[in-house]
């Protein structure tokens, strides 16, 4: 047996072991949460007093973030949107659960872009997360509150994280923290407030690719309550820590290495992949010729999903209200115009646009085609590769005055290295790789559909040599 | 509404004034205006996918091919209360707003 240690593994054994006091230890976690919160907004609510554990499970007595669109029973879940403020779950989503029953205690929700609009984490209906490293930068988004909470606190932690398009690895890229996005379909979606269901994945951001394995493996695996989970053996992902990799063949994508990447982020990514070729990895070259196109497919796929969704909230059953004045269209119009944020209301206008009579064809469908295409290139390359190798986002943490004079095209095409695998519904693993000006640069690790443990045999010797 | 080629990819006023009828959004004359300017910028670099050849492609609806996921129809208790997060309710329904 391998041993595997970090701050999680090491408190999880103490407290199996009764050396912890959860009400001492809990409060003292929820203080050190306090000031942080104060300082860097990480949290849309933070616990006051949370939950002590039934379950003496694996993940006895560890404190979680969960991200504020997996909802809660008891705490509320607004997926960063005014529009829920309020809504109180009376359940818990499934992979909260899965948790619960090993034995964790809830920290508090983590701040969000609305629904998940957003790689900055600015399109929140709250606070704006700041980066632990400089809070003059974002810290990423749209999953940027588990990430910043995760980058700078000193107490074993491991928070849940959802991506749509790359919302966990933006986030762990600018932070320095390492995220997973798993293969869709793995962890169940049943209690995730949906942004585009096609492409929303519940994930992991933890401090060190061992913590993210263990939390990983806890929550996977089917459910009968979301249809598109996939009937699947479970698995357990920590026996592919410190696994020898060499004679692993690794592909690096050319068009993720071109235009539009900083040329020091290429250079730290390619000193990272020349790592891993020390250790016996055969690299290679690949090419995904359809990754022009991804951000087009994803954000017609994306709006068009996501109007649908929105539809829904209009201040009747849950999260703001509102007096019930005028008629209904009156009504229902004042809530959505009160209670959503401008990047929602783009999206919505967007995605109501490219589903009307007669634009159908030329949009959605046409973008569902091209979808085809770019998880073909997937799969093309996968036939001779074990993984895939790219950075995580092209550019290094922007500060928050950069950000403001960016349009919301530039914002889209921000994402252009992570849309590609996630409208594939491939898994993926940002791992911090080295730094650019103070700030760190995140390596991607793409595998085919239910390969995660390619990426974790790579990534966890690729954290061990990264230095 | 029209379906013409030569109209595809683009959003003028009167479009924007029925996409936000329909979406139940009463926006400002400024948001308006604000978002013709931002989606034509959009549009534009979405209309990139017209060059991809997509003869014969199938379209990718969910990543993973997925049919036919069934489960036994089985009557379970309902534990919660729906009504808990409403504040517009009479006796055990729902209020909403007139009709007409």
């Amino acid at each position: 047996m391998i041993f595997i240690d970090s701050l999680v593994f090491q408190h999880v054994r103490n407290a199996r072991e009764g050396n912890i006091d959860f009400d001492d230890f809990s409060q003292k976690v929820i203080e050190k949460s306090e000031k942080i919160q104060k300082k860097y907004l990480p949290f849309v609510t933070l616990v006051e007093k949370p939950v002590k554990p039934e379950k003496k499970g694996k993940l006895f007595y560890l404190p979680i973030s969960v991200k504020d669109c997996i909802c809660t029973e008891g705490i509320q879940s607004s997926a960063g949107s005014k529009i829920l403020k309020g809504y109180v779950p009376p359940f818990d989503a499934t992979s909260v659960r899965k948790v619960r029953d090993e034995g964790v205690f809830i920290l508090g929700k983590t701040n969000q872009d609305e629904f998940g609009f957003g790689t900055f984490s600015i399109n929140s209906g709250y606070d704006i997360p700041r980066n632990p490293l400089d809070p003059e930068r974002s810290a990423g988004g749209s999953s940027g509150g588990a990430a910043c909470l995760t980058a700078v606190a000193d107490f074993p932690h491991v928070a849940l994280a959802e991506s749509t398009g790359g919302s966990i690895s933006s986030p762990a890229a600018f932070t320095g923290t390492v995220g997973l996005t798993p293969t869709y379909g793995r962890v169940s979606r049943w209690g995730l407030i949906d942004y585009a269901n096609s492409m929303d994945k519940i994930g992991v951001i933890g401090k060190c690719v061992n913590d993210v394995a263990l939390i990983f493996s806890a929550i996977s695996g089917h459910d009968p309550l979301d249809s598109t989970s996939l009937d699947i053996p479970d698995e357990d992902f920590t026996k592919n820590l410190n696994q020898p990799i060499k004679g692993m063949k690794a592909g690096v994508p050319k068009e993720y290495f071109e235009e539009g990447v900083d040329e020091k982020i290429k250079k730290i990514v390619w000193q990272g992949i020349k790592k891993l070729e020390n250790l016996g990895v055969d690299i290679k070259e690949v090419s995904l010729p359809h990754t022009k196109y991804s951000v087009a497919s994803y954000y017609i796929i994306a709006v068009c999903e996501a109007s649908t969704n929105l539809s829904k909230y209009c201040g009747m059953r849950y999260g703001l209200h509102e007096p019930l004045d005028g008629n209904f269209d009156e009504y229902f119009s004042k809530v959505r115009e009160d209670g959503f944020g401008e990047e929602a209301k783009r999206r919505i206008i967007l995605g109501t646009y490219a589903r009307m009579a007669g634009y159908r064809n030329a949009y959605y469908l046409k973008a569902l085609k091209v979808r085809t295409k770019i998880i073909e290139d997937f799969k093309t390359a996968f036939k001779n590769v074990d993984v895939l190798l790219a950075p995580s986002m092209p550019v290094i943490a922007p500060k928050f005055k950069e950000i403001e004079k960016l349009e919301p095209i530039d914002h889209y095409m921000m994402d252009i290295l992570t849309l590609g695998p996630n409208l594939a519904g491939i898994p993926m693993l940002s791992v911090p790789c080295g730094a650019v000006n103070g700030m760190p640069v995140g390596m991607h690790i793409l595998a085919d559909h239910l390969k995660e443990k390619n990426i974790f045999k790579i990534a966890s010797s690729f954290e061990k040599v990264k230095k | 509404m029209t379906n013409e080629k030569s109209d595809y990819w683009k959003i003028d006023e009167k479009l924007i004034d029925h996409i936000s009828k329909v979406s139940r959004l009463s926006l400002t004359e400024k948001e308006k205006e604000k978002y013709l300017k931002q989606l034509a910028d959009i549009l534009k670099t979405f209309k990139e996918i017209d060059e991809v050849d997509t003869e014969n492609v199938e379209p990718s609806f969910h990543p993973l091919p997925l049919s036919n996921v069934w489960r036994e129809d089985e009557v379970k208790k309902w534990k919660w209360d729906p009504l808990k997060n409403t504040e517009h309710k009479e006796e055990k329904c729902f209020k909403g707003p007139r009709i007409v």
